[in-house]
């Protein structure tokens, strides 16, 4: 099964992938540079960021799809830059850009990509998000501390507005020696607030009180993770 | 009741219930879905028990409590059939009354139905206008069924479908017919049903799923409860129908954690179906093996999404992921799996039952059948109402609906709930069609219709539609929870007479992006009330901005509210008692009254109570005040 290829067309140029490629991984093979925040080639696809966002050619028209998730079909045709394409980035860096408007965490991709995109990170800042925390909700430090490090012991914790990472004291996280989610975070929030305590303020505990929930229950709720 | 072993079993086991001795019987249906129980139907149906055993009419007369009979305006409703008589408004002291008529083959005259809009007597549902334009294919059985008792359900030719699949036709047979029906999806995006079970027939990997989304969320909408409440045996046959179809052995009932009643009628429908061999090992006596589990959904309107909703039930939060593989090739546990709506699986039967011809001759070119609709808002007749595809709106809010109430004016209609859209008088004469209705810019949705009339704003509608998505976003992906963030929060502005014009340019950029780049449809679609506002009520959002007023005089924040000094009566102060704001109201008894704008909290207690015959206080939002209304220096 591995062993079967496709063939499709990114950015008019002929690629030759195995058939369970994405669409992310054709152009990374084919030297083409999609951006991207939350992907990673060690974890599971994700897909929130959405940053990398590619127009293929559907049955009705061209239509955006993002590239880390998206599997490649044989004569599939990709374009990955076009003014739709462009627009749809700049748009989202803007929206990421107010949860990350300190200086600090405005850096190494997030702003390169910013600069590409003609992205105006003020845009959207007024009144966006109440506090911006610096974390742009990812997902990398959960995925890769569940899936590269076998910890689980940072999640997602709330729905919608109120998402959040949260840390698991009890789940055995060795981040001394670790620190794979400080390599991950391209906002450096982990690394920077960590000095003394990974995820100060954040962890399980802290947000169950602050929502009310009983945190006898948490050591059992621990276990069955696992 | 032992198994049915057959599908002779299955048959003679019908024909001993319709020749019984009590079959015959005449029977008080006693509408006792969620909006009667809300009229109090309960106390009503053991009313009628109580009246038939006074009267030693145990025999002849039997009552039952059914689900959703549609007419919720009028509840608590009662049909008496076979002559299909019709007692609104009913009240547990009718019942004896009611009853006497049933018994002597006559009618309670002035207990029948009175129409709201004509004020004449219509005893028969089939002369109700609110019923006469409807086509009840698939709801029509709530209004006799006693949704607990399966033999009733089997009785009204219950399960004939599946027998007939079960017996002669093969699994591409089933699917061929469906699809050839033209049933799509009624969840609301319309999907091809045969070319969905289809698509998962044909996947690799077993065992395969069939599911059921009973996650109805949308605000005012209750087809899918009404359907399970009132007739759960015909989802689960059609589901049954599904699995056979497609291969799958297990199915779930994903019914919201908030329809109790839902949740329990699904229960006690699978455990019967068990106990009759309609479920199980060797359905009917044949190798079809398949069987049901309900799975209570705990309140997330995101899982109703079929990729979050297949997460919750494996125990995962509730999250959409990536769906360019769809679910009927990689769904519940990575099985192919076929998600369908409620509404969806109980068109199956009727199509295996009647036939694809038939199902097809109903509707336009496109869409076809009939769908069920929640009709509320400012419309004499609410309910729930089933009509053809291709009526449009406009006799559906006025020949089905009776109108608007009060004399008022149609201004707008919200139709697909939080994902559909908001549309104005123009767009009355599109027909009820997957396609027109998207064309307009609005969505068929699952099936709410909110009816607003001129007292209605409709910024302010469209506000409290996407706080609505706002509050029930995953928040996974960013262009859904920070579009939303910023939607929300300019909605806000712009009823708050905050925002300026540079919020309105900004809105379609959000809304673009949205619809663009978002994980999955619940933001894709949440743009839509915005968008469809924007085209139909520009005025009126221009109003908001530029003006800072809102015409329909709903947004507190515009308003000002003002006693008349020529109209206001010395001697009266029922405004001063029931202000909740100290000192908002100036003046004492034996003054006229006067509202302090920088204390008034805007609630509008004062034009409430005051009385009618002084109508003294009125509502401003930008026009001139009259002199008579202009506050006078203390």
């Amino acid at each position: 099964m591995t062993a079967a290829t496709v063939g499709l067309e990114i950015d008019g140029r002929a690629v030759t992938v195995p058939a369970d490629a994405t669409v992310l991984g054709a152009a990374q093979a084919a030297g083409i540079e999609v951006p991207t925040l939350c992907w990673h080639e060690k974890v599971a696809v994700y897909g929130g960021c959405r940053l990398c966002v590619v127009e293929v050619e559907g049955r009705a028209g061209p239509r955006l799809v993002v590239a880390c998730g998206y599997p490649v079909a044989e004569g599939l045709r990709v374009r990955t830059r076009s003014p739709r394409v462009d627009r749809t980035r700049r748009t989202i860096l803007e929206l990421t850009a107010p949860l990350v408007t300190d200086d600090a965490c405005l850096k190494g991709k997030l702003r390169r990509f910013a600069e590409e995109y003609g992205a105006d990170a003020g845009r959207f800042a007024a009144g966006a998000v109440p506090d911006p925390t610096g974390c742009t909700l990812c997902g990398l430090c959960v995925h890769t501390c569940a899936e590269v490090v076998g910890a689980q012991a940072i999640g997602f914790a709330g729905r919608g507005m109120d998402r959040q990472v949260v840390y698991f004291p009890d789940a055995g996280c060795e981040y001394r020696s670790c620190k794979k989610c400080f390599s991950v975070c391209f906002t450096g929030k982990i690394a920077r607030e960590s000095a003394a305590t990974v995820f100060p303020g954040a962890s399980i505990r802290e947000w169950l009180a602050a929502h009310g929930v009983a945190v006898h229950s948490l050591r059992a709720f621990m276990e069955r993770r696992r | 009741m032992p198994r049915l072993a057959s599908v002779a079993d299955l048959e003679a086991l019908r024909e001993r219930l319709r020749t019984a001795a009590d079959a015959g019987r005449a029977r008080i249906a006693v509408c006792t879905g969620t909006a009667c129980h809300a009229y109090g139907c309960e106390a009503v149906a053991d009313a009628f028990e109580r009246a038939v055993a006074e009267r030693g009419l145990a025999g002849t007369l039997a009552v039952r409590r059914t689900g959703c009979h549609g007419f919720c305006e009028r509840g608590t409703w009662v049909a008496v059939h076979p002559e299909d008589t019709c007692y609104d408004r009913v009240d547990p002291a009718d019942a004896g009354r009611i009853v006497d008529a049933v018994a002597a083959g006559a009618v309670a005259e002035d207990l029948v139905y009175a129409d709201p809009v004509s004020g004449a007597r219509i005893a028969r549902a089939a002369d109700i206008p609110f019923y006469r334009r409807q086509q009840r294919t698939v709801l029509g059985p709530n209004r006799w069924l006693d949704p607990g008792d399966i033999e009733d359900y089997v009785r009204g030719g219950g399960y004939a479908a599946l027998a007939r699949v079960l017996s002669g036709m093969r699994p591409e047979e089933v699917i061929a017919a469906v699809g050839a029906a033209g049933l799509r999806g009624r969840g609301g995006a319309g999907f091809p049903t045969g070319a969905k079970w289809e698509a998962a027939r044909r996947a690799g990997g077993a065992p395969k799923w069939v599911v059921v989304n009973c996650d109805e969320g949308d605000p005012g909408a209750y087809m899918d409860r009404s359907l399970m409440e009132g007739n759960p045996h015909a989802v689960l046959e059609g589901l049954a129908i599904g699995a056979y179809a497609v291969g799958a052995r297990g199915g779930v009932m994903y019914v919201r954690w908030e329809y109790p009643l839902a949740t329990r009628n699904a229960d006690r429908a699978i455990v019967q179906a068990r106990e009759y061999g309609l479920l199980g090992e060797r359905v009917l006596g044949t190798d079809f093996a398949f069987d049901v589990r309900v799975h209570r959904g705990a309140g997330a309107f995101v899982s109703g999404e079929e990729t979050a909703m297949l997460a919750a039930i494996e125990g995962r939060p509730g999250e959409p992921s990536l769906k360019y593989v769809y679910p009927a090739e990689r769904g519940l546990h990575g099985k192919p799996t076929v998600i369908n709506n409620v509404e969806t699986w109980a068109n199956v039967p009727l199509i295996v039952e009647r036939g694809p011809t038939w199902f097809g001759s109903l509707g336009t070119a496109r869409s076809k059948g009939t769908k069920i609709f929640s009709l509320v808002g400012k419309v004499n007749n609410t309910g729930l109402v089933e009509v053809p595809m291709g009526m449009t709106l406009r006799e559906l809010v006025y020949d089905v609906g009776g109108g608007i109430p009060r004399g008022r004016r149609f201004k707008a209609l919200q139709i697909g709930g939080p994902s559909g859209g908001i549309v104005g008088e123009e767009a009355l004469d599109t027909p009820v069609d997957f396609e027109a209705l998207t064309a307009i810019g609005a969505m068929m949705g699952s099936g709410g219709i909110v009816v607003m009339d001129d007292t209605t704003c409709v910024v302010a509608a469209v506000r409290d539609l996407v706080a609505f998505c706002h509050d029930e976003v995953c928040g996974k992906c960013v262009p859904g929870r920070e579009g939303m963030r910023l939607l929300r929060g300019w909605m806000d502005d712009i009823c708050a007479g905050r925002a300026d014009a540079s919020v309105l340019a900004r809105v379609p950029d959000v809304t673009e992006v949205m619809r663009e780049a978002s994980l999955c449809a619940l933001c894709v679609t949440a743009t839509n009330p915005v968008q469809t506002s924007l085209r139909y009520f520009s005025a009126e959002y221009a109003a908001h901005v530029e003006g800072r007023r809102c015409p329909a005089k709903v947004c507190p924040d515009l308003l000002e509210y003002r006693i008349s000094a020529q109209k206001c009566d010395v001697a009266c102060t029922a405004c001063l008692q029931n202000c909740p704001t100290e000192g908002a109201i100036l003046g004492r008894k034996g003054t006229r009254k006067q509202i302090d704008q920088e204390k008034c909290v805007k609630c509008g207690v004062c034009i409430e109570v005051c009385p009618t015959r002084f109508t003294a206080v009125a509502k401003f939002s930008g026009e001139p005040v009259p002199k008579a209304f202009r506050t006078v220096p203390a």
